[in-house]
């Protein structure tokens, strides 16, 4: 029976002034190596310019069960978009 | 009897409904959703498969990696070969989601479990077939792929993008290929017409059996992971590579292609799916030379996965105990 290395998720960022963003997981002994497998695996077309990598097991993600509870009261707050507020026509500048 | 997005095992599960109503929406099931069990077995077989063909598929393509023609075809197919190695790599992860685990994977690949697919068990004769394989094996590779790319499986649609962004360049390079040898020497004209001889039927053998006789095809649709049929996709691919063939002054071995105005796409002869079936089953030219490659570069490989992980525990205590 084959047996894995550990999982690790790799964020790349695209070019400077972007954020990384997730593009994928990898499986590697440490973090050396995910490191440079992530950059043969995620970045052969210079996708990007800085690497991140996160051992999988430590992220901590919400339920989806929870979606509703945690997001959908954002729905009702209307108030925190601009476009909720009403300015006369004949003011500028807001 | 109509098949649907929720099988009868699950009529009466509460998250079935909103499982259907993000198909229906064609909003992506994401890994941790609720989904049927038939449709999580489903894409695991089919992705991981998907991930062996693209490991496998490396194999008739390394031996001419020294015998390439000039150092550009040189690269272009090191370059080539590394991409595959990466579209295993998405695949695996993408499957892994589901909650297999690699090694799961391809033990079964190397135990003969489970299956990758069958143009891999053709031989690469000559340095024609390289040139065949991009143009034809690649072409209706992308064909599938840009249909699964509207996969209703999140991971799979996104590793497909990437995938059919990436694989342009493999179509193109084995066309360039099939153009230099089409206006080469009387021989290598020769070369480029056999290899095509030998690898058009079994490239429309991918595409798998006649709609109504595949055996996943009906729930696969409902599930929206296959939006396409079979031989919807197998004359889309015709249609596009016929003309690419003439402008080569090549012969398509099919005596009865030809163009029907009428229906607007070629018609062609009758494809032999006892071959499939029996290189599926594992008596195709290569089969027993493919996966023993693998299994010997797995067992091979062995040692240096252990000690690579024998050194990070090693570091990790050092650095504990520092």
């Amino acid at each position: 029976m084959t047996e894995d290395w550990p999982l690790w998720e790799v964020f790349v960022r695209g070019r400077q002034g972007l954020s990384h963003k997730h593009v994928g997981s990898l499986h590697a002994p440490d973090a050396e190596m995910a490191v440079q497998n992530a950059r043969d695996v995620y970045t052969r077309r210079r996708e990007g310019e800085s690497i991140w990598v996160v051992r999988s097991s430590d992220i901590v993600a919400s339920d989806p069960n929870d979606k509703g509870s945690l997001f959908d009261p954002a729905d009702a707050k209307v108030y925190r978009h601009p476009t909720f507020y009403i300015v006369p026509d004949e003011v500028e500048g807001l | 009897m109509k098949v649907t997005a929720i099988p009868p095992e699950h009529a009466s599960d509460p998250q079935a409904p909103a499982f259907a109503a993000k198909l229906d929406a064609e909003t992506k099931i994401e890994p941790k959703d609720w989904m049927p069990d038939g449709y999580r077995k489903t894409l695991i077989r089919q992705i991981s498969q998907h991930a062996h063909s693209e490991l496998v598929g490396m194999l008739p393509e390394r031996n001419w990696l020294t015998r390439a023609p000039s150092l550009r075809r040189k690269l272009q197919l090191l370059a080539k070969i590394q991409d595959e190695a990466g579209h295993a790599l998405y695949l695996y992860s993408a499957a892994e989601t589901l909650g297999t685990s690699r090694a799961e994977m391809l033990d079964a690949l190397h135990e003969g479990r489970a299956k990758y697919a069958h143009i891999f068990n053709y031989p690469a004769l000559t340095w024609a077939d390289i040139g065949i394989i991009g143009w034809l094996v690649d072409g209706a590779a992308i064909i599938n792929q840009i249909m699964l790319c509207r996969c209703s499986y999140g991971p799979y649609a996104r590793a497909m993008e990437r995938i059919c962004r990436e694989e342009s360049f493999h179509q193109r390079q084995g066309f360039e290929i099939m153009v230099s040898l089409s206006r080469g020497t009387a021989e290598q004209r020769r070369m480029a017409q056999d290899a095509l001889y030998r690898w058009w039927w079994p490239a429309l053998m991918m595409f798998g059996p006649h709609d109504g006789k595949s055996t996943n095809s009906a729930q696969s649709s409902a599930w929206k992971i296959k939006r396409q049929s079979n031989d919807e996709l197998r004359q889309q691919f015709i249609d596009m590579t016929v003309p690419q063939a003439d402008f080569l002054k090549l012969t398509v071995p099919d005596p009865e292609l030809r163009w029907n105005e009428a229906r607007g796409h070629y018609d062609f002869g009758p494809i032999d799916f006892d071959e499939l079936m029996r290189v599926v089953a594992g008596d195709g030219p290569c089969n027993r030379e493919r996966l023993g490659a693998r299994v010997k570069a797995h067992d091979d490989g062995a040692w240096v996965r252990e000690a690579a992980m024998a050194h990070a525990v090693k570091r990790q205590a050092r650095a504990k105990a520092a």
